[in-house]
Order: C-alpha cells, then sequence, then structure tokens
C-alpha cells in the first residue's frame, strides 16, 4: 500500500461523474455504510425482495406452528415439554450444523446419520464393561472414528473426483453395515444390537442438569459478554471509521440473545418433576454443549481464513482456485468437521437414549438435517448458510416432532407435515430469488 | 524487400522469432528481440508451447513486456491469448520454454508463485465470488490475520484505501455484497484486488469487454494511473480504439504464435485489423516499421 503515496489525479473523475446519481455515495465517507436503522431497515428490506430473506420467514414459520401447537395441547408450552424440545433438538441441531460446512461448499453429506450412529457405538462401547473406559477416552474414541470416516470420504471425493453425493450415498448404506456390525458384536449377546449406556457422566450430557444457579449465572456472564463484545467492536470500527452496523441493530441483537436466553433459563429452571417430593429443574447441559459448538463452528466460519475459504469455493470455486486456495484441502477438512460433528451427534443422541442400537435410522436423520440447514436459510447450491440457520431448522424440526407426538398423531402425518414445512421454505426462498433475479 | 511466405518472417523487422529461423533476426530485430541490458523487459517468455491434448494452443512464443508501459496483446477468438496470460498467472504450466522475469529465470507453477513474484492478473471472467462483499473479495487468498483470526479492520482500510487511489468511488458501500454491483463496479473492484498487493505487473483480460463508455473509459484510467505508477500492463483487448488510446506496445498472437510485437505506433486501425487476421505485418506499414527503427 505505500507504493500508492502520490494522490491519484488523472483516473476516474469523468467516470464518477456519470454515474446514476442513486449510487455517486463517496466510498471514503462511512456514513454510506447504512448507519442509521431506518437506512439499515431499508437495506434490509430490499435485501428480502433480492432473495436474500434469511431466517425471516422460518422464525415466522415457527412463531406459526408453535401457536398451532398449544391451541390443541396446552400442555405444549409448558416448561417440562419445552425442556424435553430442547433436548430432543440437539441432534437434529448438530447434524443440521454438520452439514451446512458441505453445503457451503455446493456439496452434500448423506452418510452423516450413520456416521452418528457408528461414533454413538464406538463411545458407548468403549465406555461398557469390559473396557470401562472413562467417558473423555470414550467420547474422544467416538469423535476421532467420525473425523476419520469425514476425512475418508473428503479423501475420495477431492482426489478421485467423484461426486459427494455418490460416495456419501455409498457411506449411508457402508455405515449402517458398520453400524449393524459393531452393534451386534458389542452388545449382541446381552441385548440383540442394543448396547446400553451405564457410564453416568455420559447419561448426564442430555439427561443432567446445570443447578438453578448455575444457569442464571451463565446466562448472565454470557450475555454480558456477548454485549460488551458487540459495543466495543462497534465501537472500535466507528473510531476507525470502517463500516458499522447501526447502533438499533447491534441492540436489538443484544436483546434478542438476553430475551433467548432468559426463556431458555427460566423455562429449564421451573421445576419439571412430577413427584413434589423431587422437584427437577435446571438447563439440561446438553444446551450449553449446543451452544458452545454453535459458537466454536460460527467464529469457524467467520472469523479464519479456512472459513473464508468455504465460503468462497461454494460461491466461485474457479475463483478460489485462481486465488491460490488450496481447494482439496479445504474440502477434505470441511467433510472432516463434517464428521465429527455429526459424531458428536451420534453421541448425544446416545446419551439421550440411554443406549444406541442397530436400529439408528440413519437415513431419517440425515434428511432431517439437510432440512433443518435449508428450513434455516442455507443454500444448496453452496456459499450461502449459517450455522445459526441449523438451530433455528433444527429447532423447527424438532418442534413439528413434538407437537405433533403430543397431539398424538402418527408418525406418517408427522412426514409429511415436515414435509411441506421443508417445501414451503424451500420455496419462499427460491420465489424469493427468482424476484431477485428478475429485478437485476 | 521481398516478402517470404512465412508470416513470423513477413514481419521480420519487429519480429522476435528465432534466430536460427532465418539466420538474420540479428541484424534486423533490434527492438524488442534482444535488449542490450536485460534489466528492459519485466517479463519475456521464451518459446512458451502449450497443449490441451492434441490442440497446440500457444507454439513458440516469444513477448515481451516492458515496466511502465502497456503492451496490448491482439488475436482472434481462439488465438490463445488467454490461454497465454494464463501461463503467466500460473493457472497453466507451459509444456516447453522459458520465461524471465525481472532478469530471473522462473518457473511460475501456481497462482501463488505468480503473485509473489508481483503479476497480478484480472481474469476475463473477472474470477470474483457474488457471495462475499468487496472487501473480502480483494483479500482473496491472502487475508490478513492477526493470532490467526481475520483481520478485517485492517483489511477494510486497505482495501478503502485502494479503491480511493484509483479513484473507484461508485459503490454504495465497501461492504456490498460483489454480487450486487454493477459490471464496471465488478471491473473497478478486480483491477484494484490486482493492483492492492505490490503489484509489478497487472495483466488484464478484456476489461472493457462488458462495459458501457463511462465506465470503460473508467478502466482505460485505471490502466494509465497503473503505468504512471511504473507497472507493466498487459491487456487483451478486441476494442482496437481502447489499445490506440492506452497502449505504448502492441503484440499480436495468431493461432498460437506471437505473429507481431511493434510499438503502437508502427499500427494503425486497418494494419492492426490486417495483422491479427492474417498474422502478417501490412505490407502497406512496412514504411512504418522502418520508422520504428527509428523510434528505437
Ligand atoms: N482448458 C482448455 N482445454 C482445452 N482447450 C483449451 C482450453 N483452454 C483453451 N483451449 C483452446 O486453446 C485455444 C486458445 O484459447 P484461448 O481461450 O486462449 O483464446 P483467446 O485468444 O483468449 O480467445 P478469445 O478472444 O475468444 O477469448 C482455443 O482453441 C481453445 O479451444
Ligand atoms: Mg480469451
Amino acid at each position: 500500500m505505500t507504493r500508492f503515496s502520490e494522490p491519484s489525479t488523472e483516473a476516474g473523475s469523468d467516470a464518477a461523474g456519470t454515474q446514476p446519481p442513486a449510487q455517486v455515495v463517496s466510498l471514503l465517507d462511512p456514513a454510506s455504510a447504512a448507519d442509521n436503522m431506518a437506512d439499515y431497515l431499508r437495506a434490509w428490506t430490499v435485501r428480502i425482495r433480492n432473495g436474500e430473506s434469511g431466517m425471516l420467514p422460518v422464525v415466522l414459520g415457527l412463531i406459526v406452528i408453535v401457536i398451532i401447537f398449544q391451541s390443541q395441547k396446552s400442555v405444549f408450552l409448558s416448561a417440562g415439554n419445552l425442556t424435553n424440545l430442547f433436548t430432543q433438538s440437539a441432534t437434529y441441531i448438530l447434524l443440521g450444523m454438520a452439514e451446512v460446512y458441505v453445503l457451503l461448499l455446493g456439496e452434500i453429506d448423506l452418510s452423516i446419520g450413520y456416521v452418528g450412529g457408528v461414533a454413538g457405538v464406538v463411545t458407548v462401547a468403549t465406555a461398557a464393561p469390559p473396557g470401562d473406559h472413562p467417558w473423555w477416552v470414550a467420547i474422544l474414541a467416538g469423535l476421532v472414528v467420525a473425523t476419520i470416516i469425514g476425512i475418508i470420504q473428503g479423501l475420495v471425493i477431492t482426489r478421485l473426483r467423484v461426486p459427494s453425493f455418490v460416495v456419501t450415498l455409498a457411506g449411508l448404506l457402508g455405515w449402517e453395515g458398520v453400524l449393524i456390525f459393531l452393534a451386534d458384536r458389542e452388545g449382541g449377546t446381552n441385548g440383540g444390537g442394543t448396547i446400553r449406556l451405564s457410564n453416568s457422566i455420559l447419561l448426564d450430557l442430555v439427561n443432567g442438569n446445570l443447578s438453578v444457579a448455575a444457569g442464571w449465572i451463565v446466562l448472565v456472564l454470557g450475555v454480558a459478554g456477548f454485549a460488551v463484545f458487540l459495543i466495543a467492536r462497534d465501537r472500535h470500527r466507528r473510531r476507525h471509521s470502517l463500516v458499522v452496523p447501526p447502533l438499533g441493530l447491534t441492540i436489538a441483537k443484544i436483546v434478542a440473545v438476553a430475551v433467548a436466553g432468559f426463556a431458555v433459563v427460566a423455562i429449564c429452571n421451573t421445576n419439571r418433576g412430577r413427584i413434589v417430593s423431587h422437584p427437577v429443574r435446571g438447563v439440561p447441559w446438553v444446551v450449553l454443549i449446543v451452544l458452545g459448538i454453535f459458537m466454536l463452528w460460527t467464529a469457524l466460519l467467520g472469523r479464519t481464513r479456512f472459513g473464508r475459504y468455504v465460503y468462497a469455493i461454494g460461491g466461485n470455486a474457479e475463483a478460489a482456485r485462481r486465488a491460490g486456495i488450496n481447494l482439496g484441502r479445504i474440502r477434505t477438512a470441511a467433510f472432516a468437521l463434517t464428521g465429527l460433528t455429526a459424531g458428536l451427534a451420534g453421541v448425544i443422541l446416545a446419551s439421550q437414549l440411554g443406549s444406541i442400537s442397530s436400529n439408528v435410522d440413519g437415513g431419517s436423520l440425515v434428511l432431517y438435517a439437510v432440512a433443518a440447514a435449508v428450513i434455516g436459510g442455507t443454500s444448496l447450491f453452496g456459499g450461502r448458510g449459517k450455522m445459526l440457520y441449523a438451530v433455528i431448522g433444527g429447532l423447527v424440526i424438532a418442534t413439528i416432532a413434538n407437537g405433533m407426538g403430543l397431539i398424538g398423531l402418527s408418525a406418517s402425518a408427522q412426514y409429511m407435515v415436515t414435509a411441506l414445512v421443508l417445501l414451503a421454505a424451500a420455496s419462499v426462498d427460491a420465489l424469493a430469488r427468482r424476484n431477485s433475479t428478475r429485478s437485476s | 524487400m521481398n516478402l517470404p511466405a512465412d508470416p513470423r518472417a513477413e514481419a521480420g523487422p519487429t519480429l522476435p522469432g528465432p534466430a536460427s529461423a532465418d539466420g538474420r533476426s540479428g541484424d534486423h530485430s533490434d527492438g524488442r528481440n534482444t535488449p542490450a541490458s536485460g534489466a528492459k523487459w519485466l517479463l519475456e517468455t521464451r518459446g512458451i508451447t502449450k497443449r490441451f491434448g492434441a490442440v497446440e494452443a500457444l507454439s513458440d512464443v516469444n513477448l515481451h513486456v516492458a515496466p511502465g508501459e502497456v503492451t496490448a496483446l491482439l488475436g482472434d477468438n481462439g488465438a490463445g491469448k488467454s490461454t497465454l496470460i494464463k501461463c503467466l498467472a500460473g493457472i497453466h504450466e507451459p509444456e516447453e520454454g522459458q520465461m524471465i522475469f525481472d532478469g530471473h529465470p522462473v518457473r511460475i507453477r501456481g497462482p501463488k508463485v505468480a503473485t509473489g513474484l508481483g503479476i497480478e492478473t484480472v481474469y476475463q471472467d473477472l474470477a470474483l465470488c457474488d457471495n462475499l462483499d468487496i472487501v473480502q473479495n480483494m483479500f482473496l487468498g491472502r487475508e490478513l490475520t492477526t493470532s490467526r483470526l481475520l483481520d478485517e479492520d485492517s483489511m477494510e482500510k486497505q482495501a478503502r484505501q485502494t479503491l480511493a487511489e484509483l479513484s473507484v468511488t461508485t459503490v454504495r458501500s465497501i461492504r456490498q455484497l460483489v454480487g450486487s454491483l454493477s459490471g464496471g463496479q465488478r471491473q473497478a473492484v478486480a483491477v484494484a484486488k490486482a493492483v492492492m498487493q505490490n503489484a509489478r505487473m497487472v495483466i488484464m483480460d478484456e476489461p472493457t469487454a462488458a462495459l458501457g463508455v463511462a465506465q470503460t473509459a473508467m478502466v482505460l484510467d485505471l490502466i494509465r494511473t497503473l503505468r504512471s505508477r511504473g507497472i507493466a500492463v498487459l491487456v487483451i483487448s478486441h476494442n482496437l480504439n481502447d489499445v490506440f488510446k492506452v497502449a505504448d506496445h502492441i503484440a499480436v498472437l495468431y493461432l498460437g504464435r506471437l505473429a507481431v510485437e511493434a510499438p503502437v505506433g508502427a499500427f494503425d486501425q486497418q494494419s492492426a485489423v490486417y495483422a491479427i487476421t492474417t498474422g502478417r505485418f501490412d505490407p502497406a506499414t512496412i514504411e512504418a516499421s522502418e520508422t520504428v527503427k527509428a523510434i528505437e
């Protein structure tokens, strides 16, 4: 940058003058970046009309679904059921986040349901007799296996140039075979393909709770940390005249996080025990685990080169290649992270069920995972999506399953309603995008 | 002067062809072929040959690019222009031939090697990611980091400064997605991306092809700005008007061969078209090529 010391004199002066007036806003003027809320809202409506609808449709949809279920069954919004819903959604959210990595690349991974299953079996079997390994060794074993599976699939996809759809379709079949084999071998004598989980810490991942006080402390620290982080960043950027989101938006974000966090903690800290003498309250550990993974993966995608390259490859792989990015390595790493996250989902699933068996329906799980990511707003064509979308999408999937279960609808109806929601979400996205191409 | 059939030999006075071909390059090609000091050319290719299967896209190309000058690379569709610059940018590796950059022989094995030398390329298709914003695109592949996290603040500052120096002032926000920019704005971003890293040579493949009058003027101004900063510019264009506005030298590719290479003064529109379509120097301008000698 030092090279360009002298001011430019000859370039572009007339070109600037011939632009349509609306576009001639000096780049050097930080105010040109929507600095107030009204501008921001205007830009936001433009974005929505241009197909960048983001999470708006799905959040509205979730509210509608909640209202319908609550009107049908008043226990739906009870503390006990909502806490249940949070733990149920964990598997979908984790699998959805796993899928986001590869969807961002414009690839797909159909194997993650059974990869999770295999990881679950490995973890449960490692913690079971005769080994009786400690909980962390068991989790590590499961996650390592899942990551290695992801790396193998990634290498086949990038080195042999077999489409990811085909490789992971083979994975969908093959890992189910491995799952059945392992479950039968490890649990065959005592449970016909089912391995019981006896390690109390592993069971507590989903079934254990933070104390009431700990829940509130985590909430206060978390929201305060988030607020300080955002405000400090904005102040720093404003001082250096960089593009800053409007203050109103930052405040809205902080308020939204605080309200959502407060709601979750308040619900979970309400007594949900059936027996008066044995109150059950507290935020389930799994909520914190999912939150932690969500923050970690969001930082990885948003704040590191790796994340930037994932988006770049999904947006324009040739441009990424010409920028000197090693496509094979980034793609393989993404499949590895997909495997890792799926492995964690498998561990959580085993903890939730208290056992793992060869009956894990990895086929449905992966479709729910893709649905969770897409319902939230992730594009199947690569380049567009966020981990947050998988969180919202996973919540929607779990809410539908939970609510329909409460109402007593059959599995057939559940599948059909989930299908309609997925279709509706994808259509809203497609319609919005069609509008944008027509107008441009 | 009698004109042999070989188009390269025909353009003898300014032809950088191999000396062995007709044995007279030595005394005639005083210009671009044998510089007195190796330092005159920033980049020189010797006998570059590139094949795609059976197709020989480039055969024995000897191109010369000088610092602080605009060299226009002309040629019909499929002549091999894009292939040649992709060899310089490290996208393709030629099967044969040598490249001399700044007096040293180099092998450009990948895009990183090219950018490491200071060779930046603006591709015909721009190679931008529509889903990333302007800053993210300008730093793609060379993001600044502090303790392994992206340093968005520094990147935004540098990107803003570069765009300002190039007098690109027509984008609403530097954090706008590139997919929402107009053709000219995208071109400007691609050029800014190329020059932001201390480029010594900037290659542009048809930078004005899709642009309107005003935006073409803007890009030509950008090219002049680069030249005034001592950067070597190699520009491909089918638009001879643009070429004559900014070029100092013209090189013509014809069916994968470098047919003609001469200062812009040796051409007019007509003889340039003749050279592009036939791969020969227009006989009518042979006198002009004598002037070439005088110029040099
Ligand atoms: N990747 C490739 N694989 C096979 N053949 C190729 C490839 N790239 C270019 N070619 C061939 O090489 C020749 C030169 O192509 P190139 O793109 O360099 O032409 P060009 O001069 O840039 O043309 P244009 O003016 O149309 O851009 C053509 O015959 C083309 O078909
Ligand atoms: Mg071309």
